[in-house]
C-alpha cells in the first residue's frame, strides 16, 4: 500500500495559492510541513478532531478559496458530528480528505476502529455531494476543481517515521502567516 | 426587567457579530430561533460545543467578529480546543454561556449543580476574562449598557472573552 507521506507529497504538489490546506494533529501536520511548507497551510498541532469544524468556518467566510482538510481516521472519528454539520451546510468549497491508515499512528500505531466502518457512507448520508473511496491511489482520482462538497477516503499504509521534524513555526506564527492570505 | 432576546440580538448585530454558532440552552429563551431566522445572521447549528468553537474560530481567523452561545454544561467540550488551539494560536472568540444551576445545589436540576457551582472557575483557571450577568431584576437599560461594554471590549482587544448569563436575565 502507498505510504501516507507519498500521498501527502502528491496532494501538496497539486495545490495552488487558492487552496488552503488544514492539517490535523500528529504526523499528518508534520508530513505536510516537511514536504511543502506554504503560507496557505494551517497546521493544527493540537485539538484533535477540530480541523474540519475550523475548516467549515473558514470555508463560509472565504467562498472564493478552496479548503482542503487533511484528516486522519482517528481525528475524523473523534468528531463525526462535525461532518454532519459540514454536510448540513453543504459547504461546496471544502474537499475533506481522510488519510486512513486504520490506526492512531502518531501515538504508536495502535489500531483505530475505521477498518469496520464505512466512512464514505457516513459522508454520503451527512450530505457530502461527491464521495470516493480510493484503495489504489492515483493522484488523478483527486480533484480540487469540483464545485461541490467532496470527500475522499484514501487507504494508506502505516509507516512510522520517527525522524520527521515537528512543525517549526509557533502556533502564533501559523495564525499570523495564514491571516495574511485571507 | 431583564433584557428581551430580540434586543440582545440587535446589540450583537450592531457590533458585527453576524456569524454565530452554538448549541441551544433554555437560559436564552427564544434567542436561538431568532438568530437562526435572522437574514443578517449566519447561524450555524453546531451539534457540539467544540464544533461551534471551531466554526467560530474559522470566522475569527478571517477577521470577523464571531461568537458561540452555549450552555455551561458544554464547557467541558471546549476545554481542549481552548487550551490546545485558541489560546496558543491566539484565535479569539466571544463565548456566551448560559448559567444553569447558578450557585450550585439546590438551584435548578441536579445535573446542573456541580457545573453551576464551578462555572466561573473554568474561565479563571484558563485565564479567560469573563463578566457575569446575574441580576434578573436589573432594568433592561443597565443590562444593555453592560453588554455593549463587553462587546466593545471584545472588538477592541480581539481576545478570548466570556459572558456568563443567569437564567431570567434574557427573556
Ligand atoms: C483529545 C486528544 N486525545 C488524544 C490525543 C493523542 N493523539 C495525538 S495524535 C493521535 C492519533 C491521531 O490519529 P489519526 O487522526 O488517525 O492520525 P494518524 O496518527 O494515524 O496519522 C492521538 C490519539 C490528542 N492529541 N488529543
Amino acid at each position: 500500500m502507498i505510504s501516507r507521506s507519498e500521498v501527502i507529497k502528491m496532494i501538496m504538489k497539486k495545490t495552488t495559492s487558492d487552496h488552503l490546506v488544514l492539517s490535523t494533529t500528529g504526523m499528518i501536520s508534520r508530513e505536510v510541513f516537511s514536504h511543502d511548507d506554504r503560507q496557505e497551510n494551517f497546521y493544527m498541532i493540537g485539538s484533535m478532531g477540530l480541523a474540519s469544524s475550523f475548516g467549515l468556518g473558514i470555508a463560509k467566510s472565504n467562498p472564493d478559496k478552496k479548503i482542503i482538510i487533511l484528516d486522519g481516521d482517528g481525528s475524523f472519528l473523534m468528531n463525526l458530528g462535525a461532518a454532519a454539520c459540514i454536510g448540513f451546510y453543504n459547504t461546496s468549497n471544502i474537499v475533506h480528505i481522510i488519510l486512513d491508515n486504520f490506526s492512531y499512528e502518531s501515538t504508536g500505531s495502535q489500531n483505530s476502529i475505521s477498518n469496520k466502518i464505512d466512512l464514505c457512507n457516513i459522508a454520503k448520508s451527512s450530505g457530502y455531494k461527491f464521495v470516493d473511496e480510493i484503495i489504489n491511489f492515483d493522484i488523478n482520482k483527486i480533484s480540487f476543481d469540483k464545485k461541490e462538497l467532496s470527500f475522499y477516503r484514501i487507504h494508506v499504509g502505516i509507516e512510522s517515521n520517527e525522524e520527521i521534524s515537528r512543525v517549526a513555526h509557533t502556533p502564533e506564527e501559523i495564525t499570523s502567516n495564514f491571516k495574511l492570505i485571507l | 426587567m431583564s433584557i428581551k432576546a430580540h434586543s440582545f440580538v440587535q446589540i450583537l448585530k450592531s457590533h458585527s457579530f453576524n456569524n454565530i454558532s452554538g448549541v441551544p440552552d433554555s437560559t436564552f429563551g427564544n434567542l436561538y430561533n431568532l438568530i437562526d431566522d435572522d437574514p443578517d445572521i449566519n447561524y450555524f447549528r453546531a451539534n457540539r460545543e467544540d464544533t461551534a468553537l471551531g466554526i467560530a474560530s474559522g470566522f475569527s481567523v478571517s477577521n470577523k467578529n464571531s461568537c458561540i452561545i452555549i450552555q455551561n454544561s458544554g464547557i467541558g467540550n471546549i476545554i481542549n480546543p481552548l487550551t490546545s488551539f485558541n489560546l496558543i494560536y491566539k484565535i479569539p472568540a466571544l463565548i456566551i454561556v448560559g448559567w444553569r444551576g447558578y450557585g450550585g445545589k439546590p438551584n435548578d436540576a441536579p445535573e446542573h449543580w456541580v457545573m453551576g457551582e464551578k462555572t466561573t472557575e473554568y474561565f479563571e483557571m484558563l485565564g479567560i476574562p469573563f463578566e457575569c450577568f446575574e441580576d434578573e431584576h436589573e432594568a433592561q437599560e443597565g443590562i444593555e449598557k453592560k453588554l455593549i461594554y463587553q462587546l466593545d471590549l471584545y472588538s477592541k482587544e480581539k481576545k478570548l472573552r466570556s459572558i456568563i448569563i443567569k437564567k431570567g436575565v434574557v427573556v
